[in-house]
C-alpha cells in the first residue's frame, strides 16, 4: 500500500520560490497517483487569496498551478483556520475549495499521514 | 531502518551540518540511507564550487566525501538547481552557461525521485524546511 504524504506549505506566494516548489511536489505526486494532501499553514494561506495581481511584482501567477491541483488528483486541500484569521482572510476570498481546520482538527490531520514534509 | 533524507538549505546553513551529522549517525547506528534528495536552496549544499576559508568548515565538501565514501544514492532536484545556477556539465552545455558545479557523486534528477524515496523509505527526515 502506498505511503501517504502530508505536504505543509508555509511560504507566502511572493516571498521566493518556496510556494511554487511546494506545489511542484504536490503536482508531481498527483501525476503519480500517490495519496497526498496539501495543508496551507502560516503565511502559506496567502497563496489561497484569489484575484492577486502578480504582474505588478513582475511575477508569474500561482493561480494556474493551484487550479491544476484537482486536475492532478490532489483533492485533499486544507487550510489552518488560525492562520487565516491572523491574516484577516475569510472564506469567500479564497480561490480554492479548501477544508478549514481548527487546532484540534489540525492535530488529528498531522497524525493521519505516513510522512510529513514542510516547505 | 531505511531513511530518506531531504535537505532544503545551503551548505553554509546549520541545517546542512545537522543533516550531515544525522546521516553519519544513521549509518554508524546500522541504518540505511536509501536516498538523499536536495531541494530548494539545498541544491547549493551539493555544489562543488563552494570555497570556504581554510579555518572554516566546508560542509559541501564534507557532504560530497560522505556520499562518495558510502556510495549513497544522492539526488539534486534539477528544476530547483537550474533556477539557482547549479548545473552539471550537460546542463551547462544545454543552456550555454560557463560553469558547472554539480558533478559525481551527485545526480541531477526530478521530483519523481523524491516521491519514489517517500514510498520506499521507512522514515523521511527533512532538514532546513520552513
Amino acid at each position: 500500500m502506498a505511503q501517504s504524504l502530508l505536504l505543509i506549505s508555509r511560504q507566502a506566494p511572493w516571498s521566493g520560490p518556496g510556494a511554487r516548489e511546494a506545489l511542484d511536489i504536490a503536482l508531481a505526486g498527483g501525476a503519480f497517483d500517490l495519496p497526498l494532501a496539501l495543508l496551507f499553514l502560516d503565511d502559506g494561506v496567502f497563496q489561497l487569496r484569489k484575484d492577486q495581481q502578480a504582474v505588478l511584482l513582475q511575477q508569474k501567477d500561482l493561480a494556474a498551478n493551484l487550479q491544476a491541483l484537482p486536475l492532478f488528483g490532489v483533492e485533499e486541500l486544507y487550510a489552518c483556520q488560525r492562520s487565516l484569521v491572523e491574516r484577516g482572510l475569510v472564506a469567500d476570498q479564497l480561490g480554492l475549495p479548501v477544508s478549514v481546520l481548527d487546532d484540534d482538527a489540525l492535530r488529528a490531520l498531522l497524525g493521519r499521514f505516513d510522512q510529513v514534509m514542510t516547505i | 531502518m531505511k531513511f530518506a533524507i531531504a535537505l532544503h538549505a545551503p551548505a553554509h546553513s546549520p541545517a546542512a551540518r545537522r543533516a550531515l551529522r544525522f546521516a553519519e549517525a544513521a549509518l554508524a547506528g546500522g541504518h540505511e540511507i536509501m536516498r538523499l534528495f536536495f531541494y530548494q536552496d539545498g541544491v547549493h549544499s551539493a555544489s562543488s564550487t563552494v570555497v570556504s576559508p581554510q579555518d572554516e568548515l566546508d560542509t559541501a565538501r564534507q557532504w560530497r566525501e560522505f556520499v562518495a565514501q558510502h556510495q549513497l544514492d544522492a539526488v539534486v532536484c534539477i528544476a530547483a538547481a537550474l533556477r539557482r545556477g547549479e548545473l552539471n556539465t550537460e546542463e551547462a552545455q544545454r543552456y550555454q552557461r560557463s560553469a558547472a558545479s554539480i558533478d559525481a557523486p551527485w545526480a541531477l534528477s526530478g521530483l519523481g525521485q523524491l516521491h519514489e524515496a517517500i514510498q520506499q523509505c521507512d522514515r523521511l527526515i527533512c532538514f532546513g524546511g520552513h
